[in-house]
This record gives structure tokens, sequence and C-alpha cells, in this order.
């Protein structure tokens, strides 16, 4: 029988959440790295007890973690316990938390600032991984999302980290300004039907595209339309929240932006609206059924000053139509007096038979759906506000 | 031997208990302590000087025999107190919360 691994990230440690394929009964591990912010945890799917793990902190900077016993034990991959402290060659250990932009002339162009909230050139600074997205057949390699927004890759399974540099040095990136969460890679998407392409979101520059495995990039905003910003079709410069597309239809992506939930059909070269009925279409999460990639939920915020719910009701929206006709989905989540956000990397889904569904809120909960959304109800209620959610279905 | 006392977090992640025991050869400054330290416990590099610059982490500040010495040269020898293990050499991070 399968079993579900849900892995959530807090501002005060991470959480492993474990049941068998019924969803009923819960264990809870954690807190692990307690009192340090999770950014995110993510499994790799070639080999589903390889985790790795994004520990960060405003004093001590960032640290990565790894687990190649499904969370039950970790180690800074650069730095095993109980080995020499430097290499062979005299490389000191700690190199697994080094994020050193790349400015090289030999791979890129060497960039120096982008724009700060106000417009003035601001040089960039590593401050933490937001992401990390493991490759979905090399438990060797991920790729790590940063503030200030770069993509880095490991290939030695998180011991030395180098930047694909041919983002940030396509064009675009010295009009990059952060959001109001910093100027972060939140979303990395690696397509399993073409697998040189990779996609990416930054806040709020917008979404950018590789065909041929992160060497060069292009912005895919084309449609998109915010208001907030001078030229509201300028190429960058959008809020994007949240990425998000299912496995077998990878040239369909779904996109949660500042305000508009989006969808395109073409890998991202053209997107349009499909916020259709939703009561507010301000929010950050959005994701796909894992059987049904026309599937789709998103959980609508009031408002940009307004983190929370519209009218204190928690609701999950799905359409089944691939946007445009949404549906309220409200069966075990809190009808009232409910004022909590839904960050943008908290909510996966696992791949069960019937669809499991969950996120995670900074009020401390954690709610699943084993139902696809039809109803739900909490693993735990207590937790530090979540960060991020992830989901391993096990065999 | 010298003395270093972590703050908590490091503490852990460092995998000791309570006061960190350095050999320092030479002259002891901030930047031989702290250089010894990382050697020795490889875990904090980067933690507390940052990987790049070198440059300590805003929220961190340095006291020996208590005073501040923070912003004196990293080069700067500190007291025989601290030299000799007499007194520890304390990391410090910004108090947070209400």
């Amino acid at each position: 029988m399968s079993n579900v691994r849900v892995l959530v990230g807090t501002r005060k440690g991470a959480f492993i959440l474990t049941s068998d394929g019924k969803r009923e009964k819960w264990d809870v591990s954690g807190p692990h790295f307690a009192g340090w912010e999770i950014y995110h945890l993510k499994g790799s799917s070639a080999d589903p007890n390889r985790i790795y793990a994004s520990q960060t902190s405003g004093w001590f900077g960032q640290i990565i973690q790894r687990s190649d016993d499904g969370g039950r034990t970790w180690f800074q991959p650069g730095t095993p316990a109980g080995e020499p402290t430097t290499t062979p060659d005299g490389m000191p250990k700690g190199e697994s938390n080094k994020f050193v932009y790349d400015t090289s002339a030999e791979t890129g162009k060497p960039l120096t600032t982008h724009q700060f909230y106000d417009g003035t050139p601001h040089p960039w600074e590593f401050k933490r991984v937001w992401h990390l997205e493991p490759s979905l057949d090399d438990p060797e390699t991920v790729y790590g999302g940063v503030e200030d927004a770069a993509l880095f890759r490991s290939t030695n399974g998180g011991q030395t980290w180098q930047e694909l540099s041919g983002l940030r040095g396509h064009g675009t990136g010295s009009l990059w300004q952060p959001g109001a969460g910093g100027m972060c890679l939140h979303s990395i998407l690696l397509d399993p039907e073409h697998r040189e392409r990779i996609f990416v979101a930054i806040s709020a520059a917008g979404a950018f595209r590789s065909d041929d495995a992160g060497a060069k990039w292009k912005p895919i905003n084309r449609g998109l339309h915010s208001q907030y910003i001078p030229n509201p079709t300028a190429e960058v410069g959008h809020c994007v929240h949240h990425i998000t597309m299912h496995p077998s239809h990878s040239n369909v992506l779904f996109m949660q932006k500042h305000w508009d939930v989006m969808r395109s059909n073409d890998a991202g070269d053209s997107w349009h609206e499909i916020s259709g009925n939703l009561p507010t279409d301000f929010g950050f999460v959005i994701d796909v059924h894992a059987h049904e990639p026309e599937t789709i939920y998103v959980v609508p915020i009031k408002s940009d000053s307004e983190h929370y719910p519209p009218d204190g009701k928690l609701r999950v929206y799905r359409s089944r139509t691939g946007g445009n006709d949404w549906e309220p989905l409200t069966n075990g989540l809190p009808q009232s007096n409910c004022y909590v956000n839904v960050l943008r990397d908290a909510m996966a889904t696992d791949s069960l038979d019937s669809c499991g569904v969950y996120f995670g809120t900074t009020g401390g909960q954690v709610y699943a759906s084993a139902d696809g959304g039809d109803t739900w109800a909490p693993i735990v209620r207590d937790l530090p506000p979540v960060l991020s959610v992830e989901v391993q279905t096990l065999t | 031997m010298i003395l270093v006392v972590l703050p908590a977090h490091l503490r852990a992640l460092a995998g000791v208990r309570g006061d960190v025991e350095l050999q320092v050869d030479g002259q002891v400054t901030r930047r031989s302590i702290l250089d010894a330290l990382e050697a020795q416990y490889p875990m904090l590099c980067g933690t507390i000087r940052d990987h790049v610059a070198g440059e300590r982490r805003p929220f961190l500040r340095f006291f020996a025999c208590g005073e501040d010495v923070t912003h004196e040269p990293a080069d700067a020898p500190l007291p025989k107190e601290i030299a000799s293990g007499a007194e520890p050499f304390y990391i410090i991070g910004a108090i947070a919360g209400g």
C-alpha cells in the first residue's frame, strides 16, 4: 500500500507528516532545525529518501541540509558528520552553504545591479534559498532558486553550487525589482516532456523559460497585465506569485499573479486570464490535480494589503475546466473568523488514485483532502506559520 | 585553550554543548579565533562571517572581557584573559522578539 509524506517548512523549523494511503491518521515528526526558518523542503522523485531542505536565518545566513533516509537524519552535504574538516585538496567544508553569483566574463554577462524599490541601481546580494527543485532523474542534481533572484544548480548532491548565470545575464536583469517579500526566484518547473526546458518565476520580474537546460533564457510574460507598474504590459516587472503545470501537459502553464489567475497554452509564449468567477483573483498558491490536467486549485486572498480570505472564510477554489469556472470548496475548512494566509509554496498534491490536496497556512494549520478537495481536515493545527508544503507519494 | 561562547543556534548547528574550546596558534585576535572556529567546525562557515566578503553578519557582535570589540580591527590583539582562556570570547546574536 502506498504511503504519503508531507514535508512542511515553517518559520520555526521543519515538520514531516506521514500517513498510509487512507490519509486519515498522521504521524508528526519535528521540529527539525528548531528555531530556524525552513523556506522549503523537497524530495527527489528519483530517490524519495533523498530530501533537500533550505534552512535560513536573518542572523546566521543560509544552510543547506540533506537527508538520505527520508528525513530521519540530516546533514550538511558539504560537511558530513565525522569527516575531515577539509577536502584532500584543501577546500574547506561548508561549501554547501555557499551561493556565489557568477560574475565571470566567460560564462555570461556579469551583472552588478538590479533595481531597488525606488528604482535606483542596487547590487545583487545573496540572502536565502526560497525553493529547491530536485532533478527528475538524478538525485545528485538539484536546482536552487534564491533571493536576490538567481538560479543555482548543484550536481553533487548539494555539496557545491554554481549559478546558471544566463538567467540574470539574458538582458532584462538590470530592470528587475523586488516585491514586498524580496526579489526572490520562487518557482522552478522542470519539464518532463522536454528535458531541456526549465521554467522559473521571479517576484517582481515575471516568468522566464530556458530551452537548453538553463544556458539561455527569455522572458515569457506576453499577455500579463499589471496595473501597478508604469507600463502594465512591460516585458518584465510583473509580480508573479507562483506557476505550475501538469507533467503530462507541459505546454500548459498556470499562474497566480499578484492579481489575476493566468493560463498559457504555449509554454508561456502568451498568457490569458482565467480568473472567471473567483471572488478575488489575488492570491499566492496555484496547483494542478495529479490526474486531471484541467483541474486546478487556488486559494483566493482578499487583497494585496489584506492578506486573508474574503469574509473570513477559508475557501479553496477548484476549476475542472482549466480556469474561468470555479467552485468553492469549504467542507471541513473554517467558514468564519478565519484570517490566515496561504503562501506561494504552501500547496501540493499527492498522486494516489484519489488525488490528495494539501495546503498550509500562516496560522500553522496544514489541511489535507483525500478526495480532490471535496472534503478537508486539518492534519495539524498549531504549527508555526507555514512557508511551504510538498508531498511525496511513496510506494 | 581559547573558550568561545556561541549563540544557541550555532551550538546546535555545530553539535556542541556548552563553550567551545579552540587551539589558536600565534596571536589571539578576532580573526584568528574565527579562523580556528571555522576550521574546527566547518559547518559554521558563512554563519558568522559572510561566505564571500568575509564580513561579520549584521545581527552578530563580539565581546571580550565585558567590552564590545565588534568594531575593533579584526587583527587587533585581544586581552590576555581571552588568550589564556580565563575569560571566554562571546559571539552574541541580536535579541529578537517583543
